[in-house]
């Protein structure tokens, strides 16, 4: 009895986890226009998709932006975590404490607060504005990944790297580096994420004319949005879930099962 | 979060990267035109991409085009000066508030011949009611507010506003979510103007939509569309522009102008005050005036065109008389265009639109 409950709980989590992205890759499909009818099996959707050049510049723009910013932040957050280890240990909770603030921050605050910020410098509005918004964002998500693995660092390996003879640089990158690297990754991954899903500061940072996918999306309101979203958004879905597959097939359990093998032959 | 081991990260990023140089190679830059720049703020969906290229090849000059959502987030990007614009296309009341706060400059019909040549005479006579001396506003886009209903749902044909009150139709009737289009519906029953600020007839139009309520199924936006093709109620509130593609969907639509009258909405080009590149501007008003290019935008939007020259070019007679995207406004009387009611306005009917929603 119990397990069979258990069994239903979980698929209705999936259920609603799944069921929106369900119906819009069924949908992408759809001949007709309209939510409300099946008009037959089409792979129109995505066949215009890739000639639609707005929608093309809008991924590129979203891909370009999440990439650079995000790659951006990684080094200023990282450089800031060692930083702070030489730092007493009040100024240390201080800094924390205002890196921290800007990720509990409601979004809508940050993009109206940067657009104030930009208009009374007199910064231009466009591709640079955007950028630089997103990786202020993105600064607290890298330091809140690769901080508890700078505290975690062992001193000793370090200064033992320099007694024997390793420049400062040459031992950061050998010793301290490598230790970090997780964090660090899983920090630039988090802060892709986060400049990839995001709509509101963008919309209030952007430029004339350069458009992200949130952003193009939103400006389809009037006039429905067009089935070419959802094909897109169909393909980012797969593209994520092969990701997904490919790293939980990754040659480290292959070879863990192989070792195993190995010890049962 | 899940932590990842070393490998698996680094196997993303290398694909991640991979992509991203995919895509960047692809991209090509573009540069600024020989005849320099002009930039524009439209609706989203607004135009057709191709005459935008068109024009760009024609007259050397570069296009920075960008999209808004609605009037009420046009207005302070406009306002706030963070963007030079040159061109906008606000509705009716939008650019009755910017011609009162004076944001736009007066057009020069001498350089832009096909807009006075192709864009028919009664839609000048109906922007009057937001743009009294035709001095700012060329219309680009226009229809009216009206009645869908499903055939084969309903007793009688419907013909008018007052039978979205019968209560034969309870729980069958969408109504719009937007304060303007509610209580134009009403204030049109009681015979009053849809600018009103008479607080006595406004207060008799939210009785009467607090009257209604129980018999309402939704207050949507853009879900009548979806909902009356899928035979989810049989009456709805919608624009024209919604009407011709939701019939096509499905035949037992159909879409009517009630008699009691209703609102006839504009959306128009305007030159901003302080345009960096008016003269860039009026070529671009005048090329999109153009008929074969109107026809082309008509195609992509499918909302009306005021341009006559570019409905006669339509093929499909259909279309071309239609009685839908093309009624013949001299025959009512009762057709009105809304203009800005001022902060205070506006504040007064969010008022009484908050108390008919909260009922």
């Amino acid at each position: 009895m119990r397990s069979v409950m258990k069994k239903i709980y979980i698929a209705l989590i999936i259920l609603f986890l799944y069921a929106p992205i369900g119906t819009l890759i069924v949908l992408s499909f759809n001949a007709s226009k309209t939510r409300a009818k099946w008009g037959g099996f089409t792979f129109n959707w995505y066949v215009s998709l890739f000639q639609n050049e707005e929608i093309l510049r809008a991924l590129f723009n979203t891909l370009f932006i999440a990439f650079v910013s995000s790659l951006t932040a990684t080094v200023i957050g990282t450089v800031a975590c060692i930083a702070m280890t030489a730092m007493k240990r009040r100024t240390k909770a201080i800094l924390m404490g205002i890196t921290n603030i800007p990720m509990l921050n409601a979004d809508i605050v940050t993009g109206i607060s940067l657009m104030l910020l930009y208009i009374s410098l007199g910064i231009r509005f466009g591709m640079g504005t955007i950028l630089l918004s997103h990786i202020t964002f993105n600064i607290p998500y890298v330091i809140l990944s690769v901080m508890p693995r700078v505290r975690q660092l062992n001193v000793s390996t370090y200064e033992a790297a320099l007694d024997l003879g390793a420049s400062n640089l040459n031992a950061f990158f050998k010793v301290v580096f490598p230790d970090l690297l997780p964090g660090i990754l899983s920090g630039f991954l988090m802060a892709f994420t986060m400049s990839l899903d995001d709509f509101i500061i963008t919309h209030f940072t952007k430029g004339v004319g350069v458009d992200t996918l949130s952003t193009k999306i939103y400006t389809e309101i009037k006039k429905g949005i067009k089935p070419e979203m959802y094909a897109l958004s169909a393909l980012i879905f797969i593209t994520v879930l092969t990701l997904l597959i490919l790293i939980n097939l990754s040659p480290a359990d292959k070879n863990k099962a192989d070792k195993n093998k190995a010890k049962a032959e | 979060m899940k932590k990842y081991r070393l490998h698996h990260i680094k196997q993303i990023s290398v694909t991640l990267a991979l992509l991203l140089s995919v895509i960047l190679c692809g991209c090509s830059s573009a540069g600024k035109g020989v005849n320099g720049q002009v930039i524009v703020y439209n609706w989203g969906e607004y135009i057709d991409p191709e005459t935008i290229r068109m024009f760009e090849e024609e007259s050397g000059i570069k296009v920075i085009y960008d999209e808004f959502e609605t009037n009420e987030s046009m207005y302070p990007k406009v306002e706030s000066g963070a963007v030079a614009y040159d061109i906008a296309c606000p509705s009716d009341y939008m650019i009755s508030r910017m011609i009162q706060n004076g944001m736009l400059s007066e057009l020069d019909y001498a350089k832009m011949p096909n807009a006075r040549k192709n864009i028919g005479a009664q839609y000048f006579e109906q922007s009057r009611g937001f743009d009294p001396d035709n001095k700012y506003a060329i219309p680009y886009c226009w229809g009216t507010v009206g009645i869908l209903y499903n055939k084969t749902m309903v007793e009688e044909p419907i013909t008018r506003w007052e039978q979205l009150w019968d209560e034969k139709y309870a729980d069958n009737i969408l109504m719009q979510d937007s304060v303007r289009d509610a209580f134009m519906v009403s204030e049109k029953i009681c015979g009053f103007s849809m600018n009103t600020l008479d607080p006595e007839e406004l207060e008799t139009a939210k009785n009467l939509l607090i009257e209604q309520k129980p018999l309402i199924q939704a207050y949507v936006v853009d879900q009548v569309r979806d909902k009356m093709i899928g035979e989810e109620a049989a009456i709805g509130v919608i624009y024209s522009g919604e009407a011709i593609y939701t019939q096509r969907e499905n035949p037992n639509l159909v879409y009517v102008i009630p008699e009691e009258g209703t609102n006839v909405w504009i959306d128009a080009w305007v030159i901003l005050k302080n345009a960096p590149n008016k003269e860039n501007a009026e070529k671009f008003i005048d090329f999109m005036c153009r008929e074969d290019i109107a026809l082309m935008n008509f195609d992509y939007i499918t909302y009306s065109t005021p341009n006559e020259a570019a409905r006669n070019l339509i093929e499909d007679e259909d279309i071309r008389n239609s009685e839908i995207a093309f009624p013949d406004l001299s025959r009512y009387d009762n057709l009105e265009t809304y203009v800005y009611l001022g902060e205070e306005g506006d504040s007064l009917y969010n008022e009484l639109w908050k108390e008919v929603k909260a009922y």
